[in-house]
C-alpha cells in the first residue's frame, strides 16, 4: 500500500492521504505498533491524522517503511450477535429490491472491519459493504436512536454505543457492550477490528 | 477536604489539561479552554500544571470551602468575595475553613477558573480530570449541592505571578489548513482583515464566526478524518467553526484554516455578539501539501 501525499496541518501534525479506508486503518495499526511519536494517531475514511509529532521524526521515510512492509495483521475478530427487528429493515430491503430476510443473510455475511471512530466515543464506521449495497441516509433524522441500534449510512454500518439524534438506516440492535470505560479497551469496535453480524431470534 | 458547591451557574466543569490517546477511540481531548488562565491559577495557589479547576461559563459560582485553603480566581473578569468581602483576582487567597466564596458573573469575557491548593481531586477518567461536554467523558458536570474531594497540598502559593496580557481589540491569527484548496484565492484574501461576529451557539466544542460569505472552490462533502484542535471548518452553512477542546475528533467538511495556537485562549474568552478580526496568515503554503518522499518540514 503506497501513501497518496502528506498534507501539513500546522507545525505539529500530518494528514496522510491513502486509497481507501483499509489502507488507513492498516497504516493507523502500523503505526500505532512501530510506536511512531505522536499523541494521536487518528484514521480517517481515507487518511490517517498523526497530531503532536514529536518534531525529531523524519514522517516521508518512516511511510516509506510502511509502504515496503508486509501490514499488521487484522485486530481482534468480533462477533456481534443483532436482532434483526429494525425500523429501516424494509426500507433497506425495497432499495436493494431483496426480501427482508436477504438483506439479514447479506448483513450477516459481510465481514466488515472497524475503519475510524467519531460522532461519539466507541461508534465505529465499518468497512466491507460493498458499494452496490450502499443506502443514502434518512431525509429526517431521528430526534433519538436507542443505544445498540445497528444501521447502514452510505456504505457504512455503525453500532450507536449510547442513545443519539440520528438519521441511518437501523436494522436491528444488539446489546454488545460497545463503550465500557471498566475495560482495559472501553471500546469494542476499535479501529482495526475484524467484525461480523450473527442474527438472533 | 472537600468543596461544597452551592450554585454551580449555568456550566461549570471541571477542567485540567485534558484527555490524550484516545482520539481515534472517539474521545475527544477536553481540557481548560483558556490554557494560560488555568496554568496561572494553579501557578498562584502552588499546584502542579496538571491539577483540575474549575471553569465557569459567563455565569457565577458559589462554593463553601471545609477546610482552610488557598484559592485563586483567574481568567474571565468577575467579582470575587470570601465572606462577602471582596478579594483579588487573578491572586492567591487564603480562605479559612466554612468559609463562602462567591464568583459574580463574568463582566469581560467568558470563562473564569477557579483553582484551589491540591487541585479537584476527582477520579480521573481515560487518563484526566476534564469533562467533555460534547460526548460527556470524564466527570459529570457540577452542580448544586455536590461536594467535590480536593486533593493535598503539595507546592507553595506564588504570590508573584501574572498572566498572559492581551492586547484590546484582539484579532484571531488564521494560517491555511490541510483543505484550504476548497475555497477560492480570492476568498483567502477576503478573510484578511475580514470582521466576523461571534455566535450565540458558540460553546466549548467550537467558536461559531457568522462573517462574509467565503467564495468556494469547491463544494460537496468531504470523506471524514481526523480534526485538530484549533481547526477551522467550513461547513455547508458557511458559517465558520473554530474548533476548541471538545471538538469532534473526525470530521467531513474542509478544515480551510488552522487557528495559531497562542489565540485558543482568545476564542475562550470571546462573547456571543463580540466582534472579532480574522487575519490570514500567509497564503502562499495553501493548498496541496508536499507528496509522499519529499520534505514536508
Amino acid at each position: 500500500m503506497t501513501v497518496v501525499r502528506i498534507i501539513p496541518v500546522g507545525d505539529h501534525a500530518r494528514l496522510v492521504e491513502v486509497a481507501d479506508a483499509r489502507a488507513a486503518v492498516s497504516l493507523a495499526l502500523w503505526a500505532r505498533e512501530r510506536g511512531i511519536p505522536a499523541t494521536e494517531i487518528v484514521p480517517g475514511a481515507a487518511t490517517v491524522l498523526f497530531d503532536g509529532l514529536d518534531g525529531g521524526i523524519d514522517l516521508p521515510a518512516a511511510l516509506d517503511a510502511w509502504s515496503q512492509e508486509e501490514p499488521v495483521p487484522a485486530g481482534r475478530q468480533v462477533v456481534v450477535p443483532v436482532v434483526y427487528d429494525g425500523p429501516d429493515l424494509a426500507a433497506v430491503a425495497a432499495l436493494w429490491a431483496v426480501a427482508v430476510d436477504e438483506v439479514v443473510r447479506r448483513h450477516t455475511s459481510v465481514e466488515f472491519t472497524s475503519a475510524f471512530c467519531g460522532f461519539a466515543p466507541g461508534f465505529a464506521y465499518l468497512a466491507g459493504l460493498p458499494s452496490e449495497w450502499a443506502v443514502p441516509r434518512l431525509d429526517q433524522p431521528r430526534a433519538r436512536v436507542e443505544p445498540g441500534s445497528v444501521g447502514l449510512a452510505g456504505a457504512w454500518c455503525g453500532v450507536y454505543p449510547t442513545a443519539s439524534p440520528g438519521g441511518w438506516q437501523l436494522l436491528g440492535r444488539t446489546e454488545a457492550p460497545l463503550w465500557d470505560l471498566a475495560r482495559d479497551e472501553p471500546a469494542l469496535l476499535s479501529p482495526g477490528t475484524g467484525v461480523r453480524f450473527e442474527a438472533r431470534p | 477536604m472537600t468543596l461544597e458547591v452551592l450554585d454551580a451557574g449555568t456550566l461549570t466543569t471541571i477542567q485540567d489539561l485534558g484527555r490524550f490517546g484516545h482520539a481515534h477511540l472517539g474521545v475527544p481531548r477536553a481540557g481548560a479552554l483558556d490554557a494560560p488562565a488555568a496554568a496561572l491559577a494553579n501557578r498562584l495557589v502552588g499546584n502542579g500544571r496538571a491539577a483540575a479547576v474549575l471553569e465557569t461559563t459567563l455565569s457565577g459560582l458559589t462554593l463553601r470551602t471545609h477546610q482552610a485553603r488557598t484559592i485563586a480566581v483567574t481568567g474571565a473578569t468577575c467579582e470575587v468575595t470570601v465572606d462577602g468581602r471582596a478579594v483579588a483576582h487573578s491572586e492567591p487567597v487564603s480562605v479559612r475553613a466554612g468559609a463562602t466564596v462567591e464568583l459574580g458573573r463574568a463582566s469581560i469575557g467568558v470563562r473564569t477558573y477557579l483553582a484551589v491548593g491540591g487541585g479537584i481531586a476527582v477520579p480521573p477518567v481515560l487518563g484526566s480530570r476534564s469533562t467533555d461536554t460534547l460526548a460527556w467523558v470524564g466527570p459529570p458536570r457540577v452542580r448544586d449541592g455536590v461536594r467535590l474531594p480536593v486533593g493535598t497540598c503539595e507546592g507553595s502559593p506564588a504570590p508573584l505571578d501574572v498572566g498572559v496580557r492581551r492586547p484590546a481589540g484582539a484579532h484571531l491569527r488564521i494560517a491555511p489548513g490541510p483543505r484550504s484548496d476548497w475555497i477560492s484565492d480570492q476568498a483567502w484574501r477576503d478573510l484578511d482583515h475580514a470582521e466576523f461576529t461571534v455566535a450565540a451557539d458558540s460553546n466549548r466544542v467550537g467558536l461559531r464566526l457568522h462573517g462574509p460569505p467565503l467564495d468556494r472552490a469547491r463544494t460537496g462533502e468531504l470523506a471524514s478524518e481526523g480534526i485538530v484542535l484549533g481547526a477551522v471548518q467550513l461547513p455547508p452553512s458557511g458559517q465558520l467553526v473554530v474548533f476548541l477542546h471538545d471538538h469532534p475528533v473526525t470530521g467531513g467538511y474542509p478544515v480551510i484554516g488552522l487557528l495559531e495556537p497562542d489565540d485558543l485562549a482568545i476564542c475562550a474568552q470571546l462573547r456571543p455578539g463580540e466582534r472579532v478580526e480574522l487575519r490570514g496568515q500567509s497564503s502562499s503554503g495553501r493548498g496541496a501539501g508536499p507528496s509522499a518522499g519529499s520534505s514536508t518540514a
